[in-house]
């Protein structure tokens, strides 16, 4: 023991890794057991399908190293199924360290993923999907079959992001899973700060700290910035009904209602992936698991 | 699939855009680019894996240095000009 604190108590950007398995549904070896790994910069998914339906997934931070953290994501996944790896048919890599991923069968921008994914989450009703990683920020619309119409990506870099967020957690030591909550407990809506870099934003932020703002004033302030960035990236590539949000913020109470503000719209009802609902976290990795499948029915035809 | 690559800024929305279905993977605009911002690559598309141009990776966020040249020709670039199945398109909206 280095100090009397508790160090766990002090990292407010660690956010809760975890797994899931669906009950209900029962494999054998005759299904086509399916998976899809997503190594995002921030957090590392896989989601496990048994024909086609979700039936576990884990969710990692990535690690410094791509393929070690495939694995880990694919391991807590399969962790209590009883599944291993060699029954999987199909395994598809996606994301941000996507060629990193050595099991892969096959590896797929997570553009496509996502759209996938976000159509077997809410449905064939979804047009538009936002999804926000952990380093950038795109903006996808789909037709009804979760195809990729058209796709558009932040041009700049970390800020709005995940990551962006978690040094807000940090610099405000208030823990991530909280901060969505937090920055809607302000009376009035501050002005946006104006920095869209997160170094420049923290600077920026601290500025105002010392001004005598609040902490919930202050996170106000920077989580309106990136809803504002969002909102115009997706106007940029055309506001379309329904709209959702998928990757990590989609979990941000504060930037969602914020983007649904500035447009004008609701986005679909968030699953309650605390419970029994899909995560729209794992949306890149369950699109990867239901294109593997579709794949490797393909490879059986021929 | 239509890919935006570009950029919003104090001028408006500059974007390189590249439609994949159209696109036939001739590479002639990867030859006439000054910048040398296009490569092909292969992208998934329906099932299948297809070859087609895109801005390559590390200059999808340098898109306003890169293509600053070509910026005042509007939708005359030598990209778009030397696609022949019309994939390329160079969108300028000013402010």
């Amino acid at each position: 023991m280095m100090s009397g604190s508790d160090p766990s108590k002090e990292e407010f950007w660690r956010w809760q890794e975890y797994h899931r398995i669906v009950p209900d549904i029962k494999w054998s070896s005759k299904d086509v057991i399916t998976a899809g790994v997503d190594v995002g910069s921030v957090g590392s998914k896989a989601a496990v399908m048994v024909n086609g339906k979700a039936y576990s997934w884990g969710i990692t931070r990535t690690g410094a190293n791509s393929p070690e953290s495939a694995n880990k994501a694919l391991d807590y996944a399969l962790k209590d199924t009883g599944l291993k790896v060699s029954d999987l048919k199909f395994i598809v890599g996606t994301g941000y360290g996507r060629v990193n991923v050595p099991m892969a069968n096959k590896a797929i921008t997570e553009i496509a993923c996502h759209a996938k994914g976000a159509n077997y989450i809410w449905g064939p009703s979804v047009r538009t999907v936002l999804d926000v990683g952990g380093q950038d920020i795109k903006a996808i619309k789909i037709d009804e079959t979760g195809r990729v119409v058209s796709f558009l990506m932040n041009d700049k870099c970390a800020a709005g992001t995940g990551r962006g967020m978690e040094v807000f957690a940090d610099l405000l030591q208030i823990p991530i899973e909280d901060i969505g909550e937090i920055s809607l407990t302000v009376e009035k809506e501050p002005e946006p700060v104006s920095c869209t870099c997160v170094a420049f934003a923290k600077t920026e932020a601290m500025g105002l700290l010392r001004k005598g703002w609040s902490k919930e004033k202050v996170l106000a302030a920077y989580t309106r910035a990136m809803a504002v960035r969002m909102a115009n990236l997706i106007n940029r590539v055309g506001l379309e009904r329904e709209l959702v949000v998928t990757g990590g913020q989609s979990k941000n109470r504060g930037i969602v209602s914020r983007i649904e503000t500035i447009l004008g719209v609701k986005c679909l009802p968030m699953p309650n992936w605390r419970e029994d609902g899909l995560d729209p976290m794992v949306a890149g990795a369950l699109g990867a698991a239901l294109i593997g499948k579709a794949l490797y029915e393909k490879a059986q035809k021929t | 699939m239509i890919t935006h690559y570009g950029y919003c800024d104090g001028s408006g929305e500059y974007y390189v855009v590249v439609d994949s279905d159209r696109c036939s993977g001739c590479g002639e605009c990867v030859k006439i680019c000054p910048e040398k911002a296009l490569e092909l690559v292969t992208e998934f598309i329906d099932l299948e894996d297809k070859t087609v141009a895109a801005v390559t990776e590390d200059k999808r966020k340098k898109i306003k240095y890169t293509c600053a040249a070509c910026k005042p020709e509007t939708n005359q670039t030598p990209c778009v000009l030397s696609c022949k199945t019309k994939a390329i398109t160079c969108i300028w909206n000013p402010k």
